[in-house]
Formats: structure tokens, sequence, C-alpha cells
């Protein structure tokens, strides 16, 4: 629908690739194929060219794809991956302590 | 996904238990189910990444494998993981590559897809997924209409309506959209019409075009996915639209509408990535310039 700038998706993809792999990602396979794709298709004769159009598609859909996961992580890692307070911090948040009972409670040893 | 395949993966163990003595037990530790287990985890504790490169190969048939370290990646299932072509090969090893510290398979989608198109795990033929997937088109969210507020309304209309047309000038069938609760009349047409359109597809891009139309929970925005009309941010906030409105009118919630759209994203992109590489074969023909 919208104009979409190969170039833009392209360095897009390969900002993603660097968070996933580090400064070595240009030595991954994934950086290698995605080149060679966007090389093969960068060329053509005809004015509408299906393929080149479908290419692009496709690289805009990997990006998502990359992108969303990231981002999703991300999320998870920040709202949602930090699991319950104990009893006893909770009692901290609001200036008590818990009980002690020297000598243990019954059952324990 | 992963929890119905650990169960499946739990059943299938613990029929092997009874039939086993004190001295096989020492060889059921060495069969591929517990490995399985091993590797895949439990649904509770996390597998530490057990490995430091990710390299593919192919195999016998053309068909690409995953090698670990030095050890080849297999299915739940205990099958050997292959994949058709290089491309998805290249996906999935990448998604294993991304992987730090310990292993996330909530954010490997691809792999969960591959791994449901080699195991299938419900033993579903193709008739099966095209009756399941055209069972969204009865109660498909472009087609249920709000009377008010006028708002969402006029947003419905602008935003659905051209996806409608498209679909229904693109295939020749009618949907149609309906004010009522119990939703449009599909005539039999239509549904006849991609169920042969959907009989086309082979079997993994079925999978794959199945995970997609659940998760978008419509059908004609799957096709307009498919058939590259709309980019996945467009079918994904298409299919939120009652949602954005609402975020428009009361707040985004980061931890929820985001983390939502993010994961909503993910998901769609995977499903489609994985229809778009199994279905299509490509070949350069190189044409020699002429001075």
């Amino acid at each position: 629908m919208a104009v979409v700038c190969a170039l833009r998706v392209y360095r897009s993809v390969l900002k993603e690739l660097r968070h996933l792999q580090g400064s070595e990602y240009t030595q991954s396979m994934a950086y290698t194929h995605l080149r060679e794709q966007f090389r093969n298709n960068q060329v053509t004769g005809e004015r509408y060219c299906r393929a080149q159009r479908e290419a692009l598609h496709t690289s805009q859909v990997y990006l998502c794809l990359l992108e969303s996961t990231r981002l999703h992580l991300d999320l998870h890692q920040q709202y949602h991956a930090r699991g319950e307070r104990g009893p006893d911090e909770v009692a901290r948040l609001v200036g008590l302590r818990l009980p002690t009972q020297p000598g243990g409670k019954g059952w324990e040893k | 996904m992963l929890p119905s395949l650990c169960r499946y993966h739990r059943q299938f163990s613990r029929a092997l238990l009874p039939l086993i003595s004190r001295q096989v037990e020492l060889k059921l530790l060495s069969s591929s189910t517990h490995v399985q287990r091993a590797k895949y985890g439990s649904a509770t504790s996390e597998r530490k990444k057990f490995y430091r490169d990710v390299t593919i190969s192919q195999g016998e048939g053309g068909l690409y494998e995953i090698n670990l370290d030095r050890r080849k990646l297999k299915t739940p299932g205990g099958k050997l993981f292959t994949v058709p072509n290089e491309a998805l090969a290249i996906a999935v090893a990448t998604e294993w590559d991304a992987q730090k510290d310990t292993l996330k398979f909530y954010t490997m989608h691809l792999t969960t897809l591959c791994n449901t198109a080699l195991d299938n795990p419900t033993q579903r033929n193709k008739d099966q997924i095209i009756s399941a997937a055209l069972k969204f088109l009865d109660t498909d969210t472009v087609c249920y209409r709000v009377e008010e507020p006028p708002g969402l309304v006029e947003l419905q209309k602008n935003e659905w309506d051209p996806v409608l047309d498209w679909i229904e000038k693109r295939y020749s069938v009618v949907i149609g959209s309906s004010f009522s609760i119990m939703g449009p009349q599909i005539p039999e047409e239509t549904k006849e019409t991609f169920r042969q359109h959907l009989d086309s597809y082979n079997f993994w891009s079925l999978i794959g075009l199945e995970y997609v139309i659940n998760q978008l929970k419509s059908v004609v925005l799957s096709f307009g996915l498919i058939d590259r009309h709309l980019t996945v941010e467009q079918a994904v906030l298409l299919a939120r639209l009652e949602e954005e409105y609402q975020i428009q009118r009361w707040g985004n919630v980061e931890w929820a509408h985001d983390y939502d759209m993010y994961e909503l994203r993910a998901r769609t992109a995977a499903g489609a990535l994985f229809v778009y590489l199994s279905s299509e074969s490509a070949t350069t023909k190189k044409k020699i310039l002429q001075d």
C-alpha cells in the first residue's frame, strides 16, 4: 500500500541481526542469505516486477518477526519476569516485620 | 502450542514406564524420549543454552538439518528435524542462535511451527486442517459490525470495508458484513471457492496458514496478508481494531496492550513467513547483458 524503501527494510533487518548476534553478525548465515536475496532482486528488466515486490514483502515480514520478538521479550523481562515477592518483603513494604519465634515453630527443626 | 506438545510427550514416556524393569531403565536413559524431554525441558523448569554454534547442513533427499554444536536437532516427537528449503533452515538456525543463557521456547515461533508440521501430534490430514481454518469464516472479525459508538462504526467502515471489497473481488465470492449477533450468512459457493484455493497449498503451508488464521481470528485478514495485500502490522491493527479504538480513547497500558500486540505480531509474522517459505521455490535466471 504505502511506498516502502527497500534500503530501509534492509538496514532495519541488519540492525535487528546486530542486536541478536553482536558485532560478528556479518559472518552469520542469515546475513549472507539476506544480502544474496537483496542483490539478486535488485536489477530487474520489468517495470512491475512481481518477484521483486514479493521479496520485499517477505523481508518486511521477517523484519516484523525479528523486531516484535525482541520487543515482546523486552516487555516480558521488564514487567512479567520477576515473580512474586516473598511474605517478608511484602511486610517490609508497609513497614511491618514478620514475627519471629525463637526456638522455631513446633514442626520445624 | 508448547503445553500440548509437552502433554503429548509426557503421555508417550508414561506409556513406556510400566513395561520396563530396573535393567532396562539404563536403556531408557539413552532413548530418544528422555533426550527430547531433557532438551525441551518441562513447562516449569528452564533449559540452559547447551550449545555454542548453530549450523545447517544438507542431508539426504535435499532436506536441511540444524546442528547444535555437533548434535543434530530433533523434534519433540523424536524425529530428525528436517526442513525442505534453505531459507527456512537459516531462519530457524537464527532463532536458536538468538537464545542467550536460557532457552526461551516461547520466542521460537518458527521452530514450533516446524515441529508441528513434522510431528503432527494431533494426527490431522489436509482436509481436517482446511475445515478447521474455514470454520473461522462464519465468525470472521471483519464481518461483525457494531452499531454504536459512532466513532467505532466509522472506523470499522473505513478500515474493514476496503479489505472485504478486495477479497470479494479477488476471489469472486460474496461475504458481506452484518450487524446482528448471528453474524453474516456465508453462502456455500464462497466456502467451496476457499476450500479449493486452500487445497492448492501443501501440508506445511496449510499448517502455517491455519496458525495465522487462528491468531488473527479472521480468514479475510489472513488471506489479505498471505496474498501480500497487507503487511503484518496492518493485518494485526485491523484484527485489533476495536482494542485500538479503546486505547485511543482511554489510553495505552504498556504491559498489557503493547505486550499482546508484539506477541500477536511475532506469531503472525512467523506464520506468514512459514507459509511463504514452504510454498514458494525460487530460481534465478540470469540474463546476459547484450552490449
